[in-house]
């Protein structure tokens, strides 16, 4: 796990993706800080981290789009494959290095809090609740990316497709609010990614909601352990 | 040290390899010879673990790869069809990483270094992968299979692509590898498999045609009673001299050269030696053998037999052995 993670990271730097999603992300809560909190003196930073789960949409998709695809293109899956590993190992590794990256991504918020502190007081609980819930739903976000990436040798196949389940992830909700049934908009409402993680902007730090995120990395990441499994028995 | 039995992988309808059975022992090179499509990378992809069989067992070292993959694929080092290169990075990255990726416990520098001078990349040790020949790329991927010092090695056509000079050097180097480990050599080319390996597996449409030695598998398709011989003499006198002789079924004036000299197909009884009764000839008329060359059947034809089922070709439609003399 440790060999590929150390690839990764620094596959992600060889190439522009690393300094790409970087910077997008910098640029994007820059605006939104700006917007936000420094224009109209706002203190809490709950507007901005509620605008900053639709740049994660937009950005992780581009983070984890060749995670896997690429190593099936290129073939250099036959030397993952057939190294003393588990699948498990090799997911997980790829895993951690695209986390290492948004974490650096993400540690920028850190740093407009302590900008803010300095004009008033936040409220430091709720903006670690905020980091903690970024992290989270960032996570469950990449596993989901990673799975659509082992589905196809193409790398714009799997950035589209990531997107468009992260779009459906995120706003559950406003899908089941179109069938009119209410357990089944009950249950869309359960399952919304979105919906999670602005209960923590509201400043609900639900354990609840930490632990579906945690399952839901579990879930994703077990599932491409599975896709990749199933291609060798395919 | 290899055992594949009744081995079998199905797409769909489609066999891509069926019922395929063979060994290979210690310090043996393994030819495994066929068409393109026959189902030699299959049969090596399942070998490694890459994909899964249908059905039968294969044994590495006695360790199941399906049943205990881990500790199978610590056996092998595999170097695909196309080899796995990561080309973003220089060929040292790449080996430090694949040195950790199979845990390798050897001491990492002058385990590597001895690598790259095996296979004599050190020249582009610091270089891009991407950078490289296709020549160069192919010795790293064969770098690759080396670390760790694995028993197996599976190479799948491994000088595709390459230069003679480069394809004369990395065979040299798989038979120096092949007295330390156990080789499989995937090739449709077939001087190669002559070349190169001790036994010789010939698969087609999935299929085992063959399994044996070079020699024996020409010995078993063809005889001594071949020959072509190339001979200064008068034609007629030569060809009325060559079928008086004992044994001689046929004789064929095959090509005129300058002067005198012709070539000639000789084909003999079955068990027959007639080499010294046409040297007898000769010296009998004064007459000079330029040249004489048993016409068995190249691995060239037994390919052809046994792949396309096509005859042994027939003593008259022979060229391959003419320019030879």
């Amino acid at each position: 796990m440790g060999a590929i993670f150390r690839r990764e990271v620094k596959a992600y730097f060889t190439s522009p993706i690393g300094y790409i999603f970087i910077a997008a992300f910098f640029a994007y809560c820059g605006i939104m800080f700006s917007y936000y909190s420094l224009n109209s003196g706002y203190t809490k930073l709950d507007s901005l981290f509620s605008s900053l789960l639709t740049i994660i949409i937009v950005l992780i998709p581009i983070l984890t789009m060749r995670t896997i695809s690429e190593e099936k293109r290129s073939r250099t899956d036959q030397c993952l494959l057939t190294a003393p590993i588990s699948l498990g190992s090799i997911v997980a590794g790829k895993f951690l290095a695209a986390f290492l990256i948004y974490v650096i991504a993400v540690s920028i918020t850190a740093v407009m809090a302590v900008v803010v502190s300095a004009f008033g007081q936040p409220d430091w609980n709720v903006i670690v609740g905020n980091i903690a819930a970024l992290l989270l739903v960032g996570g469950a976000y990449i596993a989901i990316g990673i799975f659509c990436s082992s589905f196809t040798e193409n790398q714009v196949v799997a950035a589209v497709v990531s997107f468009v389940a992260l779009i459906a992830a995120s706003f559950m909700t406003t899908i089941g609010d179109l069938i009119p049934v209410n357990a089944i908009q009950t249950v869309f409402q359960k399952v919304s990614f979105g919906e999670r993680y602005y209960a923590f902007t509201y400043g609900l730090f639900d354990f609840s909601n930490v632990v579906f995120f945690l399952s839901a990395i579990a879930a994703f990441l077990f599932l491409t352990v599975r896709v990749l499994e199933k291609r060798r028995w395919g | 040290m290899i055992e594949v039995v009744n081995l079998s992988k199905h797409y769909g309808d489609k066999k891509a390899v069926d019922n395929v059975s063979f060994k290979a022992g210690d310090g043996e090179v393994l030819g495994f010879l066929g068409p393109n499509g026959a189902g030699k990378s299959t049969t090596m992809n399942i070998l490694t673990g890459y994909i899964s069989s249908s059905g039968g067992k294969a044994l590495i070292d006695g360790v199941d790869i399906l049943e205990n993959p881990v500790k199978a694929k610590q056996k092998i080092g595999y170097l695909p069809e196309i080899p796995p290169l990561y080309v973003d990075m220089t060929v040292k990255e790449y080996l430090y990483f694949i040195y950790d990726l199979k845990k390798c416990k050897l001491p990492k520098i002058s385990h590597l270094q001895d690598i790259c001078s095996l296979v004599k990349i050190e020249n582009v040790y610091n270089r891009l992968i991407k950078n490289l020949s296709k020549g160069y790329r192919q010795r790293v991927g064969l770098a690759q299979a080396l670390v760790g010092n694995p028993k197996v090695l599976i190479l799948d056509e491994p000088t595709v692509g390459l230069d003679p000079k480069q394809i004369i050097e990395i065979r040299t180097l798989i038979k120096k590898l092949g007295k330390n480990h156990t080789v499989i050599l995937s090739s449709h080319i077939l001087s190669e498999v002559q070349a190169v390996c001790d036994k010789i597996v010939v698969i087609n449409e999935g299929k085992v045609v063959a399994n044996d030695t070079e020699e024996n598998l020409s010995m078993k398709l063809a005889g001594d009673h071949r020959l072509v011989c190339r001979i200064d003499g008068r034609k007629e006198d030569v060809l009325r001299a060559l079928k008086k002789i004992d044994g001689v079924d046929k004789v064929v004036c095959d090509s005129e050269r300058s002067g005198n000299i012709c070539d000639y197909r000789i084909e003999a009884k079955e068990g027959t030696d007639i080499r010294y009764d046409i040297f007898n000839a000769m010296v009998e008329n004064r007459w000079y053998l330029l040249g004489m060359k048993s016409s068995e059947m190249s691995l060239e034809d037994i390919f052809l037999k046994l792949t396309m089922g096509e005859s042994i070709p027939a003593l008259n439609d022979n060229v391959s052995g003419e320019e030879d003399i």
